[in-house]
């Protein structure tokens, strides 16, 4: 398919017209309630957002990182203090200056892929989890010497307007989360992403044709970083509303983990279908519970089978299709169209006979 | 076959002067020197283990010898890395087939536009007029590639599924993309059927003469080394023993004793 505009090929337009149909006019005007927005949608654009950066440095580039929730609380801080002592930035400068300063975390802890890969490269990379919350524990100063350990986040006003209801930080969110993903499918299909993928699947070639090792993978853990600090940012000041280290420990990487992993590697898509999964299914299991059963199964069993599921389901993706459930929904889609097709074709030699 | 060259045969643009290679305590090349003419074809033979795949790594800066040189258009090396060989103008296939499985055909010999990308990750995000610019030419490039390829219908295919003679091909087609002056290509014929490797000895001529790239090959298959090349040198134990035109090479007595063997 010809590319329409940009690196868009028709279809593309299409689906992003529909997902921002949806998501701009269809949700808010039938989706009322605030638990909907505040538990689900929000936190599911803003942990979509921090699966896109996973999926640049581990599914794009094949670094197996793990410690994006680190990355994430470098941007929440980073956020809460530039509001606090630089106010003339505004939401969207400290936004992306906070993306930045992820960004050179990103690099810093980043350095160790040059030399290590696999499962040592993903030991390594912990560091930068554990270190982050270590030093933002240690130093009052990134708390703003607050003592209760939970720090209220300020509120949002983007051009002097203040955006606090559920249904305002939605979009906010989404328009964080809309922009950023456009940008990121935009280098996932150039040559940005090309470079990123050589590396992933033959570093040597990759090298022999001019691509430079050091700098794709530093490249791709800066932008992962970004992604995840913006992500962390918005976490905290739309879905948490507070700030505290132990909302981003490991628990929330091996989450984004999960989510990349489930959503399909290497996919853009898949970071929104796998969010959407792990975010949804503890609700569905939960309300199974609670319909189903009538609360006959204690809370802590559906939260442990839950555990188990996500357990099993990742095993059963790695070995039967690596690519996750965006491969699914591909697969789902072109069965369905071959199915359309050939019903099509059916149809009209029936009504070729009928007419003989 | 005589018949006029576009591009004649030069001067020596690859010089690799007494290189010594060994790992640990076993010597895969010792005080080995030859040269390569621009815009000839050059075949590497020798018997397995003759350190010709080791050859060529240490010329395209994979393994580092312990001893020797390297020198390109009458300038030595001092630090050989692959990329710093890449951006010089040399590029190569590899023995084992080294493509990016998972992408495309067209998006592996985009890979080998690398070097004439000049647009940097921010650009690329927001698509500004000279990416689209760029990408376009590069397309274009590889277009032409893959028809001069006859690889049009799989271009859209992930290499991985492909079989092992037009991934051989493949892995051509990327390093034309690069618009390189040298290819090493490392048995390009390896596990080719017949007809497949007079397809491959036909592209590899047609490049040569048609783009004046100099050739450096690998290969097994003496019937096809004696046809296609230019000249020949010949590895046994890590050691030249012989170097010189394919009939000259024929009639020496050391590389009759290399391959058919000798009573010691």
């Amino acid at each position: 398919m010809k590319p329409v505009f940009m690196t868009y090929t028709k279809k593309d337009i299409i689906n992003l017209a529909v997902c921002m149909v949806l998501s701009v006019l269809v949700i808010p005007t039938f989706i009322t309630t605030e638990y909907w927005y505040t538990s689900i949608l929000i936190p599911w654009l803003c942990l979509a957002l921090a699966t896109i950066g996973q999926q640049i440095v581990m599914g794009y580039t094949g670094q197996l990182a793990l410690g994006a929730a680190g990355f994430m609380a470098a941007g929440a801080f980073a956020m809460f203090n530039l509001i606090l002592r630089v106010p003339d930035l505004g939401f969207v400068g400290s936004l992306i200056v906070s993306g930045l300063i992820a960004a050179a975390f990103g690099i810093l802890f980043g350095l160790p892929s040059l030399k290590v890969r696999g499962i040592y490269l993903m030991v390594a990379t912990l560091a930068s989890q554990f270190f982050i919350i270590w030093m933002i524990d240690k130093f009052g100063w990134f708390k703003n010497y607050d003592s209760s350990g939970i720090i209220t986040a300020q509120d949002i006003v983007i051009l002097g307007k203040p955006f606090t209801t559920p249904l305002a930080m939605y979009f906010v969110c989404l328009a964080v989360t809309t922009i950023l993903t456009l940008l990121a499918m935009n280098m996932a299909r150039g040559s940005t992403g090309r470079n990123w993928m050589a590396v992933r699947d033959m570093d040597i070639a990759a090298e022999s044709m001019g691509v430079s090792l050091l700098r794709t993978k530093v490249q791709a853990f800066a932008i992962s970083a970004f992604y995840c600090g913006v992500a962390g940012a918005l976490f905290a000041f739309c879905y948490l509303k507070s700030l505290e280290p132990v909302a981003f420990d490991i628990k929330l990487s091996f989450k984004i983990l999960f989510m990349c992993i489930l959503g399909g590697l290497g996919t853009i898509n898949g970071a929104f279908i796998g969010a959407a999964f792990i975010l949804l299914f503890p609700v569905l299991l939960n309300s199974v519970g609670n319909n189903v059963f009538h609360g006959a199964i204690d809370a802590t069993i559906i939260s442990s089978i839950e555990q188990v599921i996500f357990g099993g389901l990742m095993i059963i993706f790695m070995i039967y299709e690596p690519l996750g459930m965006a491969k699914l929904w591909e697969n789902l889609k072109v069965s369905f169209k071959s199915k359309m097709s050939s019903s099509g074709i059916k149809s009209a030699k029936s009504s070729a006979q009928k007419s003989e | 076959m005589e018949y006029e060259r576009k591009f004649k045969i030069g001067k020596p643009i690859l010089e690799v002067n007494n290189i010594s290679l060994s790992f640990g305590g076993v010597k895969a090349i010792t005080d080995t020197s030859f040269n390569v003419l621009e815009h000839e074809v050059r075949a590497i033979i020798g018997p397995n283990g003759a350190g010709k795949s080791s050859m060529l790594n240490c010329i395209n800066g994979i393994y580092k010898p312990q001893q020797g040189t390297v020198s390109f258009r009458g300038q030595q090396i001092p630090n050989i890395t692959p990329n710093i060989m890449a951006q010089m103008g040399l590029s190569r296939t590899f023995q084992n087939l080294a493509l990016f499985k998972r992408m495309s055909v067209l998006d592996n010999i985009l890979v080998g536009r690398k070097l004439h990308t000049k647009t940097n990750f921010l650009e690329v995000a927001l698509q500004l007029p000279r990416v689209k610019k760029e990408e376009k030419l590069n397309r274009e490039r590889s277009e032409e590639i893959i028809s001069f390829l006859e690889i049009e219908d799989i271009k859209d295919t992930p290499v991985g599924k492909l079989p092992y003679g037009l991934q051989k091909k493949v892995e051509l087609g990327r390093a034309l993309a690069t618009d390189s002056t040298i290819i090493l290509l490392d048995e390009p014929m390896a596990g080719m059927n017949v007809e497949e490797k007079r397809d491959m000895c036909r592209f590899i001529l047609k490049v040569n003469d048609e783009l004046g790239t100099t050739m450096v090959l690998i290969e097994h298959d003496m019937g096809v080394v004696m046809d296609i090349s230019d000249r020949v040198v010949v590895l046994d134990y890590g050691k030249v023993i012989g170097d010189g035109t394919p009939d000259e090479v024929r009639s020496n007595q050391k590389v009759i004793d290399a391959y058919l063997g000798v009573e010691h």
